[in-house]
């Protein structure tokens, strides 16, 4: 085994820890608690909560934008935690399945992804249920998708189908394979919310 | 009365923790564990020639990096070859850290551990490694073809050869009416769980003792490799397994190379060392499956009737072979589904490559080996111009010829014996399902409005549930809390929820009051692993075994107190009275208080507990020891379930495709299920395992291909570029269940995981040759294939299906070999 010869040096406080980089202060707030970061620029969304704050409550799947496991709210709208540098969202007010309930207080979402069996090995759900979150509230503003009769029209709630839930949910993957309850249980949701 | 838990559709207990971020996976572990990160080969196969480790250390934050040399011991060893079968001719294995010679791209030549992840890659990229390159031997055609090797002691690239019959299949084909000749292509594809593989060592210094938390999917075979790889006793050693987000197969081998790395490392350091997989690192350093060349001649009567199979399957093992022969065996015996074939003969050759390792994925071999029989039970009927449901009906192996032995050694060394199932029931159904009868009017009105639809029918049976055994612990505590513990490991299957049910029904108590662990050797050494649809079956049982024990015991105890024979006893809701009493004063006592007096006591710790001491029961024998001559202190049971051989599965998909005229896309209409897995503890489950075992079928026809290319390189080695199925792509699955119960167990259950899987790609590619008029040979199949082969069908290159006798006679063994006898892969 080969071994430094220095004693261990203490530890980075950025990634990268040849080479100095400047850090930048972030604050962000985490399902409803301030947190404040000293951050390298380059520090995803995703690792600012999972490596620094402990947030586990997002998941990691592919680290390159490709499977929305890592999905959560960031003032509301939904984004890919992996890709969104934190420095840029300074400020934000940043929700994971966390904030969207607790296991004796399901929020609506997941109370129906428990009814539906929406879920099997669960590591997607949390970025299925914070993507549904934000889709519902993109659906509600009228926000058309590829599947929408009239992509034109932007003022009307749109009527989500399940072709339409389908095509919204189409950037999060379940290797278990869970589609066809996930799009029933956000049906529900969708229905009994308008 | 309590509620019947066995069979209801109970929600899953584990859900509300992991629908709010609960979950607790091995990368959610080990906050402030140093980080390792592995050099891998950028080359298929190239000779270690120097490996410079200096610019690594000087990369700060870096606590140690490791090569081959700096293993201890047996960890330097090759990796055990797990599955030792008789027909392995050469088993080849890795190690740990590459030594002399790297087989595939990916593989792990040294590990730089260091205060944190960015920290030890930034030092892997500072390591240098030169390479003397070799030829790179790659795709089954270059395998077989042996003019370069993998290993120079396995001869031709052969690892491992078998040949098994029953009947006299040469024999059968020569004297056949008809002959077809089928040369098909099964495509390399892989699990791809949402989470990688990943461990933690922890190593107690004080203790000398090694807790490993590792995302597998067996505890107590990682356990006892660990042991062995770094010459620990094994109680010294522990494995647990937190919540993993999904394994399909890939995380059965074991130990992985970086298991072995990462505890090293954790022993010689003092420190909790940890290694999570990257999205990348899984896909050319895991293992992938399926990819085959296959053969099948057939042989049959005028009524479709197989006379005779000879079928030679080519498998692409990958570079090494630590996990057998699992895959390939499975292909040759699954293939015969629900048929009677008295003449058949299957031949597997298993071939290294320099790939990633080929070891089980959800159907371990299944798919394809049903691929083949289905495709070639389509073909007869096309042969002849029959219905294919008929041909298929015309074949079936009977209710009446339960047990039917099959006369071919399963991959467990046992006999092939289906123990039950009703393939006609099953093809009615699942007719009725998709409405078969009726689609030829639909065709017909499809076609008025210019759309090109089929039709296609898959077929399968799966042994489950095989050996060697599993356990079950139960255990009641004094407050009437119900412990239950199975050694074998969960990756979604629902199983705290599912071995609840059958604890609550065995015992008589409130599901809600059971608690269940799994794979932690701490709770249950004895076991096995999750794979082989085997949980339910093997758990299952163990546990409702181990649940009577406790059971009897109880009311053994509660006969004593209540001076009732205990044969008039019953429980219920966790109390325990005379049968028909009503539960009154005298006649009942609670299973928690029976749980306090089967532990005499010294001490009173609780209120509860005054009872089961020296001065609390008036009855005591003062004559007799307080624990009997026989007996255990508390209520517990154990027990094991071991069953001689695999109970078999079965069921049969129907798929309606249409087919775009113009851009060859491909999109599927309806997807129906008949399912038999005998008993069912808990439908929802059983239902959501069919759901997703049809997910990752759907993925194998239409989009997941693993693409090589001539070196080596994996060139769809992300999410954007190795395509899976999302809400977009899985239709609606409608299912249908028949249940035939197994003899086999006490349950009468057979296993579900796999299920969906198996017969997807046949089913998808009957259909989409059903809409088109030419053999689907090829698998998986997109817009783009499909496209290609409307070309060459256009010019000649692929004939139509003949629909039976258009040129006035049935088939013959010359005109019919309807593909090119070798289909080169990459071809599409």
């Amino acid at each position: 085994m080969a071994t430094p010869a220095a004693p261990l040096p203490p530890r980075p406080a950025h990634p990268g820890a040849a080479g100095r980089v400047e850090t930048v202060p972030v604050r962000l707030r985490v399902d409803g608690v301030d947190r404040e970061l000293d951050l390298d620029p380059r520090v995803s969304v995703l690792d600012a909560l999972r490596d620094r704050l402990g947030v586990t409550s997002v998941k990691k799947g592919c680290d390159h934008g490709q499977c929305g496991a890592c999905t959560v709210l960031a003032d509301g709208r939904r984004i890919l935690s992996c890709l969104a540098l934190a420095a840029s969202y300074d400020g934000a007010e940043v929700t994971t399945s966390a904030g969207l309930g607790a296991p004796d207080r399901l929020g609506d979402l997941q109370e129906a992804f428990v009814a539906r069996d929406a879920l099997q090995c669960g590591y997607c759900t949390p970025g299925q249920i914070c993507s549904a979150e934000g889709m519902l509230a993109e659906a509600r503003a009228g926000m058309p998708s590829h599947v929408s009769p009239d992509v034109r029209d932007v003022d009307s709630p749109v009527e989500l189908t399940d072709d339409e839930i389908r095509e919204r949910m189409s950037g999060n993957l379940c290797r278990c394979g869970a589609y066809v309850n996930i799009v029933a249980a956000i049906g529900d949701v969708a229905r009994a919310r308008s | 009365m309590t509620t019947k838990m066995f069979g209801a559709p109970v929600a899953r207990r584990e859900d509300p923790r992991l629908v709010t971020g609960g979950g607790h996976y091995l990368d959610d572990l080990g906050a402030g564990a140093l980080e390792a990160a592995f050099v891998r080969s950028p080359h298929a196969h190239a000779r270690i020639v120097d490996i410079d480790v200096s610019g690594a250390l000087d990369v700060a934050g870096v606590v140690a990096v490791w090569t081959h040399e700096d293993l201890p011991g047996r960890a330097g060893d090759p990796l055990p070859l797990l599955i030792p079968h008789p027909s392995i001719v050469s088993g080849v294995t890795g190690y740990a850290l590459a030594r002399d010679e790297v087989n595939h791209v990916g593989e792990p030549v040294a590990m730089v551990v260091a205060t944190d992840r960015y920290v030890a890659e930034d030092a892997c990229a500072a390591i240098r490694v030169d390479y003397e390159f070799l030829p790179a031997v790659v795709g089954v055609a270059a395998a077989r073809d042996g003019a370069d090797l993998v290993h120079p002691d396995a001869p031709g690239n052969v690892g491992a050869q078998l040949v098994q019959e029953v009947g006299d299949a040469v024999a059968a084909l020569e004297s056949a009416p008809h002959r077809l000749t089928l040369d098909l292509d099964f495509q390399r594809s892989a699990c791809m769980p949402m989470e990688g593989k990943g461990v933690l060592a922890s190593w107690d210094t004080d203790a000398g003792h090694l807790t490993v938390h590792s995302s597998t999917q067996t505890a107590s075979g990682v356990r006892a490799a660990l042991a062995a790889k770094l010459d620990l006793p094994l109680a010294r050693v522990d494995v647990v397994v937190p919540d993993v987000g999904g394994g399909f197969g890939v995380k059965i081998n074991h130990p992985w190379p970086e298991e072995v790395c990462v505890s090293a490392a954790a022993i010689r350091l003092g420190r909790k060392v940890k290694w999570v997989e990257d999205r990348r690192e899984h896909f050319v350093s895991s293992a992938h499956e399926r990819g085959q060349l296959q053969r099948a001649t057939v042989g049959f009567d005028d009524e479709g009737r197989i006379l005779g199979l000879d079928v030679t399957l080519w498998h692409d093992h990958g570079a090494y072979l630590p996990y057998g022969v699992i895959v390939p065996m499975n292909s040759a015996v699954q293939l015969v589904g629900p048929y009677k074939l008295r003449n058949y003969r299957v031949e597997y050759v298993s071939l290294y490559t320099n790939t990633v390792i080929v070891t089980p994925y959800r159907g371990a071999g299944r798919p394809q080996g049903v691929f083949v029989m289905e495709r070639t039970v389509d073909a007869i009927a096309d042969a002849l111009g029959l219905d294919r449901t008929l041909v298929r009906e015309r074949n079936f192996i009977t209710p009446d010829e339960m047990p039917y032995d099959v006369g071919l050694l399963f991959q467990d060394g046992r006999p092939t014996v289906y123990d039950s199932g009703d393939f006609p029931a099953s093809l009615a159904k699942l007719k009725a399902l998709v409405g078969w009868d009726e689609f030829e009017a639909y065709r017909e009105q499809a076609r008025a409005q210019g759309r090109r639809v089929g039709l296609g029918i898959g077929c399968y049976v799966e042994g489950t549930g095989v050996g060697p055994y599993e356990g079950g612990h139960v255990q009641i505590e004094t407050s009437g809390r119900v412990n239950v513990a199975t050694g074998l490991t969960t990756q979604g299957q629902g199983h705290e929820t599912v071995f609840a049910q059958i604890v609550a029904d065995e015992l008589g108590v409130r599901v809600e009051d059971v608690h269940v662990t799994t794979g932690d050797t701490r709770r249950m050494g004895y076991s096995v692993g999750t794979f082989a649809s085997r949980a339910a079956v093997m758990s299952g049982n163990a546990i409702a075994l181990a649940a009577r024990r406790a059971r009897e015991k109880a009311l053994r105890i509660a006969g004593d107190v209540l001076e009732v024979d205990p044969r008039d006893l019953e429980i219920v809701d966790g109390v325990v009275s005379v049968r028909g009493s009503g539960g009154g004063p005298g006649s009942s006592i609670p299973l928690a208080t029976v749980a306090v007096l089967s532990n005499p006591l010294r001490y009173a710790f609780d209120e509860s507990a005054k009872a089961a001491t020296q001065f609390g029961s008036p009855t005591t024998d003062p004559d007799a020891p307080p624990v009997a001559r026989g007996e255990e202190p508390g209520l517990e049971g154990k027990d094991f379930y071991s069953p001689p051989r695999a109970t078999f599965a079965n069921g049969m998909h129907a798929v309606i495709v249409e087919t775009d005229p113009d851009t060859a896309d491909i999109r599927i209409l309806r997807y129906c299920v008949v399912h038999d897995c005998g008993n069912m503890i808990n439908p929802t489950i059983v239902e959501g395992q069919v759901h997703g075992g049809v997910a990752q079928g759907v993925g194998g026809a239409l989009y997941e291909k693993l693409v090589y290319d001539p070196s080596g390189q994996l060139l769809n080695a992300s999410f954007m570029d190795f395509l899976m199925p999302f809400a977009s792509e899985v239709p609606h699955i409608e299912t249908d269940h028949l249940e035939t119960p197994s003899p086999l167990n006490p349950l009468g259950i057979k296993g579900a995981g796999e299920a969906g899987t198996i017969p997807a790609s046949a089913a998808i590619a009957s259909a989409i040759e059903d809409a088109e008029g030419f053999p689907i040979h090829a698998m998986p199949i997109s817009p783009y294939d499909l496209w290609e082969l409307r070309r060459a069908h256009a010019a000649g290159d692929l004939p139509s299906l003949r629909h039976g006798a258009r040129d006035g006679g049935g088939a013959d063994a010359s005109a019919t070999s309807d593909a090119a006898p070798d289909v080169p892969e990459g071809q599409r």
